[in-house]
């Protein structure tokens, strides 16, 4: 398959407002934030029924470029493998949205924004946000775009969060959901891999309190909270296949230089990562992660209840950082809430990343979904 | 017309699924019989399959299916949360037979078992005349590689039933291509019984 054959081309990236005094969004938490820009972009035409339109919800430092390419870049969006012309999310047929989440700091309101109080980047003072709060943005902007109810919200890891959001508390919104490789609640593993990023970043001398904007950047921190992430995306025979013991020279290396290859990949990944991310934005959104429950607290059981939307839950075998016990966490609820649903766990040796490689497999399961759904509908 | 394509032990199940139904098939293999209970009897199914790649061919069909193993895959449902429980040529392969059909019972209202006969007439003449254990047409394993745990007989099978004052509301019998009416246990290759508590 040719990349520039089925994409959907040139995209750009667009600003949704919301949320003026006195209208601020509500957070969970009963602060208020606002005025908030959420940063997307379609992909696709809305139908005259307004019935096609499918959210993809990103993952933690992904951003509302998903499919395409923006004017000038080599490399097309984050889930260009799936979205596009005869694509598993076929936007000949289907109208794709993806918006950068709240907190985030690709377009959208977060720690590095200006807060319209101090006219200074809100650092610390920005507000703890959820989960749900993402969803609730979200849905602002699906509403602004004309769009009663949505065929499908789908997404991986974090995203797969918001689509359990969206299940539980706006199940009347949503015609279908697609978790992949995702949790109801984040275990105690997961939380510490995160608190050790977390912890990088505030040792940074840089980082000081967060208020760092306009000086030197905690970059440092930053990269190590992404080198930590990105052994957790991979797994023991990813990595192993990847880059075994092979080492970049021969020549007897400087005591602590990266010699081994998986080094120098780790540090390049943090290098890079930090040209685009902002720490705060990473300490932010890793909370509202470990802060996730999409039972709120309430037995497995009673979660879904009620629920008329059917749901394609995936995970993958090698995922350590979401097992897959924790999709079936999901089955679970699924099934004693007599909630229609498919679960497959696909057989890949790339650990967490995956939902965004094994693109083959996911592409069978989630057109032939996603088709179902939408024959339904019209029925 | 077309229904004469189709299997024989799928065909005796359709009929006894009145339409509108729900069923939970465990073993649904590629998902043949829930699509046609889907097509046919426009019931709201669910499959539970353990092999990955039945599973696509399942969801291409449509269908909503779980991955994961009987035995395991009762326990979260609610009480007769189905109208039909349907378990056809899976109960021998589970490893644990009793906990399956009595959580299979629990979850739905009636229950539909299919399974082969060990003791059809071909079977005992292989026992008997090779020393062998029967390799035939509804048991085409050898020993070694053999899915299934448990051999039973229509008889067997019955026997239980009585046993576990489990109801028993039909039972038919196949051959390779026929009903079976006469000395079911000698001369049917398949059994299919509609049960309930």
């Amino acid at each position: 398959m040719n990349a520039s054959q089925n994409s959907v081309g040139i995209v750009a990236t667009q600003l949704f407002v919301f949320g003026q005094h006195p209208h601020e969004l509500t957070l969970e938490n009963g602060e208020k934030l606002g005025p908030v820009t959420l940063a997307y972009e379609t992909y696709g035409r809305l139908n005259p029924q307004k019935t096609n339109a499918i959210l993809i919800a990103h993952a933690l430092t992904g951003d509302s470029h998903a499919a395409g390419f923006h004017t000038g870049d080599k490399s097309p969006g984050w889930w260009d493998d799936m979205i596009g012309p005869g694509k598993a999310f076929d936007t000949d047929k289907y109208f794709v949205v993806c918006s950068n989440v709240i907190g985030g700091c690709m377009g959208s309101t977060g720690p590095a924004s200006i807060d319209p109080h101090t006219k200074k980047p809100y650092g610390l003072d920005f507000p703890v946000i959820g989960i749900n709060d993402m969803v609730d943005a979200q849905k602002k902007l699906v509403e602004a775009l004309g769009i009663d109810k949505l065929l499908c919200v789908a997404g991986g890891s974090m995203g797969g969060m918001q689509v359990l959001s969206w299940l539980t508390r706006y199940p009347k919104y949503v015609r279908s959901g697609i978790p992949i490789a995702t949790a109801l609640k984040h275990s105690a593993q997961q939380i510490a891999f995160n608190e050790v990023g977390r912890q990088a970043i505030m040792a940074d001398p840089h980082w000081k309190d967060g208020n760092y904007y306009g000086a030197a950047l905690p970059v440092k921190g930053l990269a190590v909270a992404r080198m930590v992430g990105h052994i957790t995306y991979m797994s023991d025979e990813s990595m192993m296949a990847k880059f075994g013991r092979e080492k970049k020279t021969e020549k007897q290396p400087f005591k602590f230089t990266a010699d081994f290859e998986v080094e120098g990949y780790l540090r390049n990944r943090g290098d890079h990562f930090v040209k685009r991310f902002d720490a705060n934005s990473y300490l932010y959104i890793t909370k509202a992660l470990d802060n996730f429950d999409a039972t709120s607290g309430k037995p497995l059981q009673d979660m879904f209840s009620g629920l008329t939307a059917k749901v394609l839950i995936i995970a993958f075998k090698s995922d350590w950082l979401y097992p897959s016990y924790q999709s079936k966490e999901i089955v679970k609820a699924c099934k004693s809430a007599g909630v229609e649903a498919s679960f497959c766990e696909i057989d890949s040796a790339y650990g967490h990343d995956a939902f965004l490689l094994e693109v083959e497999e996911e592409t069978r399961l989630v057109s032939h979904f996603l088709k179902k759904v939408f024959h339904d509908l019209r029925e | 017309m077309d229904t004469i394509d189709l299997r024989l032990d799928y065909r005796i199940i359709m009929r006894y699924v009145p339409a509108g139904s729900t069923v939970l098939d465990l073993g649904s293999g590629n998902g043949e019989l829930l699509q046609m209970l889907t097509d046919k009897r426009d019931v709201r199914g669910q499959g539970i399959e353990i092999d990955e790649q039945a599973i696509y061919q399942c969801v291409e069909k449509g269908l909503n299916v779980l991955h994961g193993d009987i035995d395991s895959g009762l326990a979260d449902y609610r009480d007769k949360s189905f109208d039909f429980v349907i378990l056809n040529q899976s109960l021998q392969q589970v490893r644990h037979f009793e906990p399956v059909l009595k959580d299979a019972l629990r979850v739905g209202k009636r229950v539909i078992v299919g399974f082969p006969n060990f003791a059809h007439y071909k079977s005992r003449l292989h026992l008997f005349f090779s020393g062998r254990a029967p390799v035939t047409s509804s048991l085409p394993y050898t020993w070694y590689e053999t899915p299934n745990i448990h051999f039973l007989s229509i008889r067997d099978f019955i026997d239980y039933c009585r046993s576990r004052n489990i109801m028993i509301n039909a039972k038919r019998f196949t051959g390779l291509k026929h009903e079976v009416h006469v000395m079911p246990n000698f001369f049917a290759q398949t059994g299919i019984f509609v049960i309930s508590t």
